[in-house]
């Protein structure tokens, strides 16, 4: 999979890395951004108040 | 001489198993990033904008008095008897709670209620609305979350005894003095009585009372952490010099 992501991508060795290093920039991103505060919620402990 | 093509590795074919354990490692490394995210970096980020978000509440508040220099002392006039608030509207941000302990920057909006849609998860702390206003002879009960959601809580188990805790109002700070920790279950509420663990007996004393989940990641329990009042400081007066860096910034 990545092989062929790899072999797809244009430009020289040191052209395909930049790209790469973006893409992975972007999706972590989006991931600390949007994805896993949504995630939290619903993995984190959301109790936490006293009550009868 | 050795020709090129000879010292190319010969491509690997693609295969179902291949691109299953490609994924898998992915999801591996998606996960790992989750847990780096959960247990600090995602605290760091919203505990930041909200940190932001007080100092700018403060700001609105303090438009009048900017030019005042901190204080060293609270007003000894008022102390005794400090202004009472009137309760907002749940979900309304009403206060900003200030801990030196919890670093020089620690600075969190406190709003109406404990739901956990409307207030907590959104990086408030939450007021008991059967608890008392701050200065009010009782109880001011806060609940918070210990991790996510800014972790306002997360350092509860590092108060010393003697620790100020400052509650921000439009008045000025009220100042309580940490007092001590307290385990209960998650039925516990005798934590919020005017005079905690008392039910029935009429308070002669301001106290706070901040409860979050304990352990970590876990509800089994609840963490408690009490502090006794001890001055008001007007706004007029200036910020108390203990949390200049948290009020003003650290510039």
């Amino acid at each position: 999979m990545y092989g062929a992501l790899w072999r797809v991508l244009p430009g020289p060795w040191w052209v395909r890395v930049v790209i790469l290093l973006v893409a992975v920039a972007a999706i972590l991103t989006a991931c600390v951004f949007w994805v896993f505060p949504w995630v939290d919620t619903l993995v984190a402990p959301q109790d936490v108040t006293v009550d009868g | 001489m050795t020709d090129r093509v000879s010292r190319r590795r010969p491509r690997r074919r693609v295969t179902v198993v291949g691109v299953l354990g490609e994924l898998l490692i992915t999801a591996g490394l998606l996960v790992l990033a989750f847990l780096g995210y959960q247990v600090w970096l995602g605290d760091v980020i919203v505990g930041g904008q909200l940190n932001g978000e007080a100092a700018e509440q403060s700001q609105e508040w303090g438009a009048e008095y900017s030019d005042v220099p901190p204080s060293e002392a609270g007003d000894p006039e008022l102390s005794e008897a400090p202004p009472v608030g009137v309760a907002p509207a749940n979900a309304q941000r009403f206060a900003n709670l200030i801990i030196p302990r919890f670093g020089g920057d620690y600075y969190r909006p406190i709003a109406e209620g404990v739901g956990t849609t409307d207030v907590l998860n959104k990086g408030n702390i939450g007021h008991y609305p059967t608890t008392q206003m701050p200065g009010a002879l009782g109880n001011f009960a806060l609940a918070s979350h210990r991790s996510s959601g800014g972790g306002n809580f997360h350092d509860l188990h590092q108060l010393h005894v003697g620790d100020h805790i400052y509650v921000e109002t439009p008045d000025g700070w009220y100042q309580y003095s940490f007092r001590n920790l307290e385990y209960v279950r998650p039925t516990g509420v005798g934590v919020l009585d005017p005079v905690p663990q008392a039910d029935g007996v009429a308070a002669t004393e301001r106290v706070i009372t901040l409860t979050t989940c304990n352990p970590f990641f876990s509800t089994a329990e609840r963490i408690i952490a009490y502090g006794v009042y001890d001055s008001f400081y007007p706004r007029a007066g200036g910020v108390p010099a203990e949390i200049a860096s948290n009020v003003l910034g650290a510039g």
